[in-house]
């Protein structure tokens, strides 16, 4: 029994480390290449890479709407939009980066510090998994009926928060469709005139 | 891509699995990993993928863009019409046990009429914003 879990954990942790190394290798090479047409694929490997690892972590809703999102749509979008823009490459910077590299070394050391005072990962002593989690699990088959506890707190539990993300959406279309969109008539006639 | 015997082919086995699986997801999303906002992205991608391969112009001719401000503006009036229906029925606000005499049979209610309510505005805003960008490209 002992002997199956460590090898559980093993497994997990090999797991854990080729995603990572592949996840980093994909962002070394995001900030290495020029071609922008590469890049936004190598944007959709990346997304793929975090959805493999919101797996490993269990969190499979999470996980579905990265590789849906991420590597999927947001691909697309980016490919249609390079397709508007005349410059496929992008242009080397003329100096050196040296005042933003110790910008975001101090960021990601001041990050890297505050992950010390995270409760560790799957913690069950940590508030997040003391406070509402309990009664969520278990009380949401008798009060929702749904099994998936996921679907029963972003559509039932926290319904307000889901219709705001909704709106949010909602308005992230107009927006779109008030840039971009609504020219298209306007300039098809003045073509005519 | 017009031309593509390959992926014309293709398409055309793939579009309908993607389809039945995003209805999947949907109606699936309280058993499993999945809902709404999954449905409706995997549902716009499917629909998308037709257009790349054959065309902008033919995948207007079954959805037009003006139906997709309607289909938008429907899915939000679905989600908020819930929360105004419980209120009606003497609940608060989204408060889905009034749908039914039997609490668990009004949260099943309440849950999947809001998902495909999310369904519906995530794919027509999805597709919105790709005509907007795809039909800018067009001479």
């Amino acid at each position: 029994m002992t002997k199956s879990i460590t090898v559980t954990a093993l497994i997990d942790t090999l797991i854990d480390i080729t995603l990572l190394v592949f996840l980093t290798t994909t962002a070394i090479a995001i900030i290495k290449i020029r071609n922008l047409f590469v890049i936004i694929m190598l944007f959709g490997i990346f997304s793929l890479h975090s959805a493999g690892l919101f797996v490993v972590m269990d969190a499979a809703d999470v996980a579905f709407t990265e590789a849906a999102v991420g590597a999927g749509i947001s691909s697309v979008l980016m490919l249609a939009t390079l397709a508007l823009t005349k410059d496929h490459e992008e242009k080397k910077p003329s100096h050196h980066a040296r005042i933003p590299l110790l910008v975001v070394l101090i960021t990601g050391a001041a990050l890297v510090y505050g992950t010390y005072d995270i409760p560790s990962f799957g913690d069950p002593l940590s508030p997040a998994q003391q406070h509402l989690k309990p009664r969520y699990i278990e009380r949401s088959i008798e009060e929702t009926g749904a099994p998936n506890v996921v679907t029963a707190v972003l559509a039932s539990y926290r319904g307000y928060d889901t219709l705001g993300e909704v709106v949010v959406i909602f308005t992230a279309g107009v927006g779109v469709m008030l840039l971009i969109g609504g020219r298209l008539k306007s300039r098809r006639k003045e073509d005519k005139q | 891509m017009k031309h593509n015997l390959i992926l014309r082919v293709i398409v055309k086995y793939l579009f309908p699995v993607i389809a039945l699986f995003a209805f999947y997801v949907l109606f699936h999303g309280e058993y499993g990993p999945g809902g709404g906002f999954q449905a409706g992205v995997i549902m716009g991608v499917a629909i998308i993928f037709y257009a790349l391969v054959f065309g902008l112009e033919t995948t207007e001719q079954v959805i037009p863009p003006q139906i997709l401000r309607i289909l938008a503006s429907t899915g939000i009036l679905i989600y908020a019409g819930t929360g105004v229906v419980t209120m009606l029925m003497g609940g608060n606000f989204l408060d889905y046990n009034m749908l039914s005499l039997n609490q668990v049979e009004g949260q099943h209610i309440g849950i999947i009429v809001i998902e495909v309510g999310v369904g519906i505005t995530v794919s027509a805003v999805m597709l919105m914003i790709f005509y907007a960008f795809a039909s800018k490209g067009r001479p």
